[in-house]
């Protein structure tokens, strides 16, 4: 029989190192892994059975350099070390020395530990030699050579767990720590000259400025394109014929079972247009609410994290980072913000969780507030494309563009306004890596399993709740309340607050919103961009009050509603079309 | 920063500089690190402490960063902090 838990098993090391690859081995549960430092911001755990009737509950801890405590992460981190009872200390074997510095460390602790040597297969053709046995004896420590990704040395590394017992070791000071470090690497690590491999040399040009600018421009516009054509042809040759040829029957049939009108029909079918459903504007639960988020969305849900995923895996995003470092250190922040702004690209809420990522308060509101108001989400991206893309692809761009001179020019206002600098960074820029099919396809099958438990219900309940607005005419009472800044200042229709106020929910309803309406191409575009900018979603706003703080959060908030009058007010008086 | 000094041996010629100056692809040994213990800490942990031998891969314009070879290993440096790393080449 299998009892409850018993023992706390933490898993640590630096990061990218692969401890999420280890955990997910160990539990089989399923966790975001990457090609970067930072990958996993929160604390995962899992369950693993760790011999015949005994269960262990094993964390995935956040990678840390060293114990002391620097930053928010490590502060938890050593309060993790507290009440954990087995450490797996995860280790990159083709960066022992510096790794060892947090074993030594570790195993101070006083906790029964083991080391893993991970990436062990990457030695090889790094020409790096490494004596387990010599290691072992120098560390004092159990030392198991394993690979998260394929999996190999997991089995010995669960038996080293069973039996692994607590040791003591004199604290060694600093200097003493690196000098048995250097006898140790010098014992069991042979170095051999090896050539470049063709993964290396491409590092090496996607590093330097001359090349790895044309390069990182090159691989923006070719992940563009193949998010847009695998998008588009998922909706022109599978959902579309799936929703207008299959669905479209059935709900026309059920709507005649309802007898075409009144409450449940409205709320379930919606209103027909032109004896039809039309999926863009019937808004009824079975139709908009549906057609939105697997017909409209989802297509670019999954091209996007397919991309995003490789790259990811490829180890691109650091180097990226490195190459726009110097722009956004005019914004206020360093090269590694792109990290959540580009996550927020897919979602927001997963960018607003990484803005963990950052050094301090300032960074972390600059990169908070750019996010929000500046970066939209895939699914808001999807119904932007859709709707205002019938008006020329032109629009679309004018839409980004306008979103993109938002975030450079806020930016550098923040930075001049607030006070502080931005803070220098220090980063690993991790080797490149060719992605594994199978990690790829595991990733995305999460994160768009996510989006469908996460995304679909918020739509529905926000359709639902557009019904019910629309009867009880509260969004009549707000239209007249709100219409000398909707009219005066942004010269929409006072109809328009309908999409406003649901964007505070769900921002790819509220852009569907806009299509009943009837809105001039120029309306459209200004529309659009106010609901991009003017406040997050509420899944958003709730992950990023937790991650600011009441009073960062409402000062942010004060911003992006100023941003929102004022572009708005802009485009209406400048746009001519 | 710059300035020539005469090895131990008094035959070999050390010049010191830091990360900044250091030209792309040269190799050169960390002599010291002129920050609080927190920019130490930082360095020390990703492998960048006084007597550890790098190699400069790039630097960036418009103060960008500058990407270095420690052991197999490469890490990003602002370039602030790239400043304040004085390095010896031989």
């Amino acid at each position: 029989m299998i009892k409850k838990p018993e023992k706390k098993i933490l898993l640590m090391g630096n990061p990218n190192v692969g401890k999420s690859a280890i955990f997910s081995r160990l539990t089989g549960a399923r966790v975001t892994i990457s090609n970067y430092p930072g990958t996993t911001v929160g604390f995962s755990q899992g369950y693993m059975k760790l011999d015949e009737d005994n269960m262990a509950v094993v964390i995935d801890v956040p990678g840390v350099y060293h114990l002391e405590p620097a930053c928010r992460a490590d502060e938890v981190t050593c309060e993790m070390l507290e009440e954990g009872d087995l450490v797996v200390n995860i280790v990159d074997a083709t960066n022992l020395e510096r790794n060892l510095f947090l074993t030594l460390e570790l195993r101070e602790r006083g906790r029964p530990m083991v080391v893993a040597l991970n990436m062990w297969d990457e030695t090889r053709h790094k020409g790096i030699e490494i004596d387990v046995e010599k290691l072992e004896k120098e560390l004092g420590v159990p030392v198991v050579p394993t690979c998260g990704i394929t999996g190999f040395g997991i089995k010995e590394l669960v038996e080293q767990l069973r039996v692994a017992e607590k040791r003591d070791f004199a604290p060694l000071a600093r200097d003493q720590k690196w000098e048995e470090i250097g006898k140790t690497v010098e014992l069991s690590q042979t170095l051999h000259h090896h050539h470049h491999t063709f993964l290396e040399r491409i590092e090496d040009l996607s590093t330097r400025p001359a090349t790895g600018l044309p390069i990182a421009a090159l691989v923006i516009y070719v992940s563009f394109m193949i998010v847009r054509s695998i998008g588009e042809g998922l909706i022109r040759y599978v959902l579309d014929p799936l929703f207008n040829d299959l669905w479209t029957p059935l709900m026309m049939k059920f709507s005649a079972l309802l007898g075409g009108g009144g409450l449940i029909h409205d709320i379930l079918i919606g209103r027909l247009v032109g004896g039809g459903i039309v999926y863009r504007e019937s808004f009824g639960l079975l139709t908009t609410g549906l057609y939105v988020p697997i017909a409209a969305v989802l297509p670019y849900i999954v091209s996007f994290y397919l991309v995003l995923g490789i790259l990811e895996d490829f180890g691109y995003l650091p180097r990226l980072a490195t190459l726009v470092d110097n722009l956004m250190h005019r914004l206020g922040l360093h090269g590694y913000a792109i990290v959540p702004m580009i996550l927020g690209l897919g979602c927001n809420v997963p960018g607003a969780m990484a803005l963990r990522l950052m050094e301090n308060r300032r960074e972390k509101f600059i990169a908070a507030t750019l996010m929000a108001v500046a970066v939209p989400c895939m699914a808001q991206i999807a119904m932007i494309v859709g709707l205002v893309g019938e008006r020329g692809g032109r629009y679309v761009a004018m839409i980004f563009g306008i979103l993109f001179a938002i975030l450079i020019i806020k930016g550098l206002i923040m930075n001049r306004v607030l006070k502080g600098k931005s803070p220098e960074i220090l980063w690993e820029i991790p080797p490149y890596r060719l992605p594994q099919p199978a990690a790829v396809i595991k990733k995305l099958w999460m994160r768009v399993s996510n989006f469908l438990r996460e995304a679909v219900p918020y739509v529905l309940l926000g359709v639902f709740i557009v019904n019910i607005l629309y009867m009880i005419g509260i969004f009549d009472l707000m239209s007249k309340v709100f219409s000398p800044v909707l009219s005066g200042l942004w010269g929409l229709p006072k109809d328009t607050i309908s999409a406003m106020l649901i964007g505070f929910l769900r921002k790819d309803v509220a852009v569907g919103m806009l299509a009943p309406l009837g809105l001039s191409t120029k309306q459209l575009v200004i529309a659009c961009t106010i609901l991009a900018v003017y406040f997050p979603c509420m899944a958003t706003f709730v992950v990023m009050l937790r991650e600011l703080g009441a009073k960062d959060m409402a000062k942010s908030a004060g911003i992006m509603i100023f941003t929102a009058l004022l572009v708005g007010t802009i485009l209406n008086f400048a746009l001519r079309f | 920063m710059k300035g020539y000094k005469t090895g131990l041996d008094g035959v070999s010629e050390m010049e010191e500089k830091t990360l900044l100056q250091l030209g792309n692809e040269q190799t050169a040994t960390v002599k010291e690190i002129h920050g609080g213990y927190g920019v130490v800490r930082r360095l020390e942990s990703l492998g960048i402490r006084p007597g550890k031998t790098i190699t400069k891969i790039s630097s960036h314009f418009w103060r960008g960063p500058v990407t270095v070879l420690v052991g197999k290993g490469k890490v990003a440096i602002g370039h602030g902090m790239a400043q304040k790393i004085v390095v010896e080449v031989k």
